[in-house]
């Protein structure tokens, strides 16, 4: 284990699983009980339009260099802002225009991986994810987006669980539900950014979701839902990176893959349990 | 009945292009009791939701008399909150205590403490740690209840409350709110005028005009416009029993 450990390159995919855990526990609760999940892969593939922008400017002659999460970040972020701005219009098609930019922004991606010469290695990375090649920068990156997340979950906290719990009575109590369930949705754009170095944009929804999943079968109290998501994010995180460095599986798949056997698991022991306990009522 | 708390003036207000409240006026005095009936989509939510601040009318005003705009208690339809949120019903009752202007430095101590109160003034003492999902619909009406008078409203506003209960649970829903009625004013809208029959000041129908039965309004020619249908009104002419004896005039 010291051994492994003693690669930068594995210090980082340790510290980015771990980064990444927390800010899919803290956020993932959010996002499964205001039922968001669809607006989050649609954030999440509306990051390649960036990516593949950011990978064009960046093979160009520039005074700067440009890495691609940079404009994944700025896309996820401006698709987050626009979905806000247009559910508090009241358009009501918030699934039609998550559909739209989903598809427009892998598209945007596609065309300007076309026109970049060469072969994209890198892209393939942020698609399927591939935590052993996170850089400190990166890393560096992911810690001040995890500290901007947990300081306003922890400042906003009360704010958000009304608007999950019932909109229209946190309307009633006069809270400011559009600058909260906006600040929501540019937490999850932030988590999704995070996430896409760990398990890449095709399957970052996993990552939000299955954590909570298990985390829900496990308690009915949503703060312990939400302790209990950071650590299964973090088993399933750990597990996933050392399988796929000792037996060179794609480390996105098998941390989901680690996440969904948990799943299974859990829920089969949670079953099992039920009935016994049912059986021993009769 | 001492002063008016709200006064809705001249508020119209719709959804789209279509006008659901028209030039609709009230007074909501202390320790009222109203109770607006009306159709479907005849604007009775809406009204509440004017009043709560949730939605803000297209022309006219609603003003309050002191500290009334944030004393407001709402108990929404059931239906109308997230029923699979994984929370406990102490929690629960404890997000009432929340507004606009506390939300981010709210005393939990002191949340807790109001809560625990309310919760052992409507017999829920038992279900503190219990989940909200694991609740029967009479219970979980109580918790609403208790969740809108934790903050200590000087007026409580319901909405279709009574619409999935069951005959026992709707018998104590009456209770409570006949018991409310003294502490602070009450608004109830509903399709079945029938369990509030004795309990209720003033009575009041909605379909985008508002009748108000004091005013002579509620006659059986105004009720048929209303309602579409032809209105069949019993004990007409004696207040408090208006229509109760036979709701399905109004149902109809």
């Amino acid at each position: 284990m010291n051994g492994i450990l003693s690669y930068e390159f594995m210090q980082n995919a340790l510290l980015s699983a771990i980064l990444a855990s927390i800010v899919c526990g803290l956020i993932g609760p959010f996002i499964v009980t205001r039922r968001m999940v669809f607006i989050s892969g649609g954030l999440s593939h509306t990051a390649f339009g960036g990516l593949g922008i950011a990978y064009w400017l960046g093979k160009q002659e520039l005074m700067f260099t440009i890495r691609p999460i940079y404009g994944a970040t700025a896309f996820v972020l401006g698709a987050a802002l626009l979905l806000g701005s247009l559910e508090e219009k009241k358009l009501n098609q918030n699934d039609l225009f998550i559909g739209i930019l989903w598809a427009v922004g892998v598209a945007i991606g596609i065309v300007f991986v076309h026109m970049t010469p060469g072969y994209a290695p890198d892209l393939l990375s942020f698609l399927f994810g591939n935590i052993l090649t996170v850089s400190r920068t990166d890393v560096l990156i992911m810690l001040v987006i995890v500290l901007i997340v947990v300081m306003a979950v922890a400042i906003f906290y009360k704010g958000f669980v009304a608007i999950a719990l019932d909109e229209e009575f946190a309307r009633a109590r006069r809270l400011p539900v559009y600058r909260l369930k906006m600040g929501l949705t540019i937490l999850t754009a932030l988590t999704i950014v995070t996430l896409i170095q760990v398990v890449g944009i095709l399957l970052v929804i996993a990552l939000l979701t299955i954590p909570v999943a298990i985390a829900s079968e496990l308690s009915m109290n949503f703060r312990k839902i939400i302790v209990l998501s950071v650590i299964c994010g973090i088993t399933i995180c750990l597990l996933g990176l050392f399988i796929s460095y000792y037996i060179e599986f794609p480390s996105g798949a098998s941390i989901i893959l680690i996440g969904g056997i948990l799943l299974i698991i859990v829920k089969t022991l949670k079953g099992i349990s039920q009935r016994k306990k049912s059986a021993l009522v009769q | 009945m001492g002063k008016s708390i709200i006064q809705v003036e001249n508020v119209t207000y719709g959804y789209g292009k279509r006008t659901v409240l028209e030039d609709v006026s009230m007074k909501i005095m202390e320790r009222d009791f109203i109770l607006i009936i009306g159709p479907n989509g005849g604007g009775k939510s809406t009204l509440l939701k004017l009043i709560l601040g949730i939605i803000t009318p297209w022309s006219g005003k609603i003003s309050f008399s002191g500290d009334g705009k944030n004393r407001l208690g709402y108990v929404p339809q059931s239906a109308a909150f997230n029923r699979s949120f994984p929370i406990s019903v102490l929690d629960m009752v404890r997000t009432g205590c929340i507004h606009g202007e506390n939300y981010l430095r709210q005393n939990s101590r002191e949340s807790i403490e109001k809560s625990r109160d309310i919760l052992q003034k409507l017999s829920l003492e038992d279900k503190l740690g219990e989940n909200i999902t694991d609740l029967s619909g009479g219970q979980l009406q109580r918790v609403l209840i208790a969740r809108a008078l934790v903050a200590d409203p000087v007026a409580l506003l319901l909405d279709e409350p009574t619409t999935a209960l069951d005959i026992a649970s709707q018998t104590d829903l009456i209770d409570i709110l006949e018991e409310l009625r003294q502490k602070m004013s009450i608004v109830v809208v509903t399709h079945d005028p029938t369990p509030y029959a004795g309990i209720y000041g003033h009575l009041a129908c909605l379909n985008r005009n508002l009748y108000f039965h004091e005013r002579g309004e509620l006659n059986a020619t105004t009720l048929e416009k209303v309602y579409g249908c032809q209105v069949e009104l019993l004990g007409h002419g004696i207040p408090h029993t208006l229509l109760h004896s036979h709701p399905e005039a109004v149902r109809k």
